[in-house]
């Protein structure tokens, strides 16, 4: 069992409750997309996972460790083979592509490799390579400002699989992409896990994305797991009972411009 | 009842600089009459002709190369020193170090660099020395507190990214925040050199070396022509760091 | 697809950069002679430990307080006035090196005209001259000039604050949009009344927030420029400093660290109420 939830609540401080009574298992090597509608505590579920947020109450269990009994530094450990690919990518404007795809293996290279990197980027040709899976290779110097909310959700994508983690978790990886796009970097997560034997997990908005790319279907609404099972076995009618009522969605929040003060002399 | 206060305050400061002008006694007429500007030109008249032979313009050079050195050296001290103050100033290591931090930058900054200048005199003796210690100490201050702003304004995320990953605090905050925060640090930075080759400048007059300590010199032997050198040369500096930092600015602060 | 280099393009640039820094470190602290051990020796045996124990206590006798007050009062009153002074000089230079008057850039989409151009280049060079040099060196011209006393430090501010005033004024004037003046000057009003309508609304608040930060300046440079003899709260501690009264310094640093407070919280209520 590499992913275990038993009756997780998560209350969030403002006192939203976003997950109630979830119960989930998910063993090693499984490809799973989490489908609901805005607001049913997709990232919050994809955020507990990766032990980002603690269960209010209930039990999790990562990776056969229960993450919240470990000490600090045991779950840094812990944390470096679980890979999150985040919403909005957690890219500094002014850092190159290259540095931030090598970030990805912080987790893994000691203090001293880790602040040689940033001056001088050790591992040019692992960068291209990740890069390269997604198309983006010729981007490899660019800085991360420079880039379109598509480009820099590719670079995200490509900084989590130069981690190269045993649980592999998706925010909402493809929110930014044109619908061809989308689905060929689908495409390219899915031999990734499957090459690797690694556990993917990715949460989506478009439905037909994940009933074409992933053999298991988790549907989620207010908090709640409404149906979990085959691809094939997903129904239109279960489809409009996780939909009702669906507001419009909302687009991925655009990386924030730097802005410098300048004092007036 | 806000727009009676507002001419009431306006109305307030043009007493106060009416009182000021009556409480100098100064003599307004006085100053701007035939005689009084007839002095002051004569005496202006004498620094116009400046003195460049070979022998001082060496000097010259010597000093100005010291009062650069002083405000370039003093500046970087006072960045690397207010970055490591500023962590705790930003309440990065709780609450206690944020206050001490805070208490040690405000008092540092509150002395002026002149007097930090007199005080490095007797510590450090006549030169160079005691000018790049006051201003290093002065800057320190003013540096540590806008780096600890700019440092509290940065978006967390990327730095909670790397910690997600299992990286540490130091490699969070290199691979994370400093990114964001560099070109806010450079000009920062840039400022307050234009701001401190002026003060070196100026840190001569109590025996801290450079050209400041030169035009002292001259002033108070009456060499109004060796004086006026000087003073071309403190102007060539200043408008040279000036472009130095504006150049700059504009190569690795504008995004 | 070949993918030839495996180098990072920025490597050589930031190798020859810090080349370049290295290169220009070790003369400048030759140069500076830097030494920060002498920080470490601040025990009581040094000079400056031996006169850092004298400043307590604090002198609070009757006379010196009175005087402290004077001193005090005289050093608001270099600054107020100074500034006002400046304010006279540094209006119209600033509208005069700025374009925001100019004619020819309201009818030509923001391009000024030659004589324009030669009009305001001087204009802008003054500015500069009377900002770059330190305010101090200006206090020590003209305590040599009108002897001294705090008519040197007001004339002294005046001339430096116009300088900075003036090139700050004329760099808010043009960083506004410039199409409403543009507007009104096309239409056919006077510069000044396009002016006065056109921009000034928009930039009166940073003018106001600016002059009032310079007015907090110009009380710390008043007891900067004291030192060299221009009056007011400076002047006294240069003195009591040649004097090695240490408690009358401490009090007089005490009295300097309550003024810098007192005309900072002055400053933000008034830029709080004015903009």
């Amino acid at each position: 069992m590499t992913l275990s939830l038993k009756q997780v609540f998560l209350h969030h401080a403002n006192g939203v409750e976003a997950l109630r009574g979830v119960d989930l298992q998910i063993n090693s090597g499984e490809q799973v997309a989490i489908i609901g509608p805005s607001g049913a505590g997709k990232s919050s579920l994809l955020n507990l996972l990766a032990t980002a947020i603690r269960p209010s109450s209930g039990d999790i269990e990562v990776l056969g460790q229960r993450a919240w009994h470990l000490s600090a530094r045991q779950r840094q450990r812990l944390r470096a083979k679980i890979g999150l690919v985040h919403q909005a990518p957690p890219l500094p404007p002014r850092q190159r592509v290259v540095t931030a795809v090598l970030a990805g293996k912080l987790g893994q290279w000691s203090l001293g490799k880790s602040l040689i990197n940033l001056l001088y980027p050790l591992d040019i040709p692992g960068a291209r390579a990740a890069l390269a899976r997604l198309d983006l290779a010729e981007k490899l110097f660019s800085q991360c400002q420079q880039l379109s909310g598509g480009q820099l959700q590719r670079v995200g994508i490509a900084r989590v699989l130069y981690q190269a983690p045993e649980v592999l978790l998706a925010d909402e990886p493809v929110s930014a992409m044109d619908p061809v796009l989308a689905g060929h970097t689908l495409t390219v997560l899915s031999r990734h896990a499957r090459e690797h034997n690694v556990t993917l997990v990715a949460s989506l908005h478009a439905v037909e994305l994940a009933l074409a790319h992933f053999p298991r279907i988790i549907g989620l609404r207010e908090g709640q797991i409404l149906f979990d099972c085959p691809s094939d076995q997903v129904s239109h009618d279960m489809l409009d009972t996780l939909y009702a009522n669906e507001q419009l969605q909302s687009p991925a929040p655009a990386m924030t411009p730097l802005i410098v003060q300048i004092p007036r002399c | 009842m806000k727009r009676l206060i507002n001419p009431l305050l306006i109305l307030a400061i043009v007493a106060a600089v009416i009182a000021s002008f009556a409480y100098l006694g100064l003599d307004l007429e006085e100053l701007g009459s035939a005689t009084s500007l007839k002095q002051m030109g004569s005496y202006v008249g004498r620094f116009l002709s400046p003195d460049f032979s070979a022998g001082y313009l060496n000097a010259i050079l010597h000093g100005a190369m010291e009062t650069l050195a002083m405000s370039a050296l003093g500046t970087l001290l006072a960045a690397v020193l207010g970055l490591l103050l500023a962590l705790p100033a930003a309440g990065r290591f709780g609450w206690f170090f944020q206050s001490a931090a805070r208490l040690l930058l405000n008092g540092l900054r509150a002395i002026p660099e002149l007097v930090w200048a007199a005080l490095m005199v007797f510590a450090a003796g006549l030169g160079p020395n005691a000018g790049t210690l006051a201003l290093a100490l002065h800057t320190t201050g003013v540096l540590g507190r806008l780096f600890a702003e700019a440092l509290e304004n940065t978006p967390p995320e990327p730095a909670e990214a790397i910690r997600l990953q299992g990286g540490n605090p130091v490699l969070a905050f290199c691979y994370g925040t400093l990114p964001n925060l560099a070109p806010q640090l450079l000009a920062y930075c840039l400022y307050r050199w234009e701001n401190n080759i002026r003060m070196a400048s100026v840190l001569g007059f109590v025996g801290a070396g450079g050209l400041g300590q030169m035009l002292y010199v001259s002033l108070s032997l009456f060499q109004e022509a060796q004086a006026g050198t000087v003073i071309l040369a403190m102007l060539v500096l200043v408008l040279g760091v000036d472009s130095l930092s504006a150049w700059s600015r504009g190569r690795w602060v504008k995004a | 697809m070949l993918t030839a280099d495996t180098r990072d393009p920025a490597a050589l640039p930031r190798l020859l950069l810090t080349l370049l820094a290295i290169a220009l470190l070790w003369p400048g602290i030759q140069l500076s002679e830097l030494d920060l051990g002498v920080l470490l020796h601040a025990d009581s045996q040094s000079e400056m430990g031996r006169f850092v124990s004298t400043f307590w206590p604090p002198a609070h006798d009757q006379d010196f307080l009175q005087l402290l007050l004077k001193a005090t009062l005289q050093t608001l009153a270099i600054a107020t006035a100074g500034m006002a002074l400046a304010l006279v000089l540094a209006v119209p230079a600033g509208l005069l090196a700025s374009r925001a008057l100019s004619l020819s850039a309201a009818s030509h989409g923001g391009r000024t005209s030659l004589l324009g151009r030669l009009l305001r280049w001087p204009v802008r060079g003054l500015l500069i001259f009377l900002r770059s040099v330190p305010e101090i060196v200006w206090a020590l011209l003209f305590v040599r000039a009108v002897g001294l006393g705090p008519a040197a430090g007001v004339l002294a501010i005046a001339i430096t604050y116009s300088g900075m005033l003036g090139k700050v004024y004329a760099e808010i004037f043009e960083s506004t949009d410039q199409r409403p003046a543009h507007a009104l000057l096309q239409a056919g009003s006077g510069r000044l009344a396009s002016f006065a309508y056109g921009v000034l609304p928009n930039v009166a608040a940073e003018l106001l927030s600016y002059t009032v930060y310079r007015w907090e300046c110009a009380i710390r440079a008043s007891v900067v420029m004291g030192f060299v003899g221009a009056g007011g709260l400076g002047q006294q501690i240069d003195l009591s400093i040649r004097m090695f009264a240490g408690g009358e310094v401490a009090s007089m640093l005490l009295t300097f660290l309550l003024l810098v407070l007192g005309a900072d919280q002055l400053s933000r209520l008034l830029r709080w109420r004015l903009t």
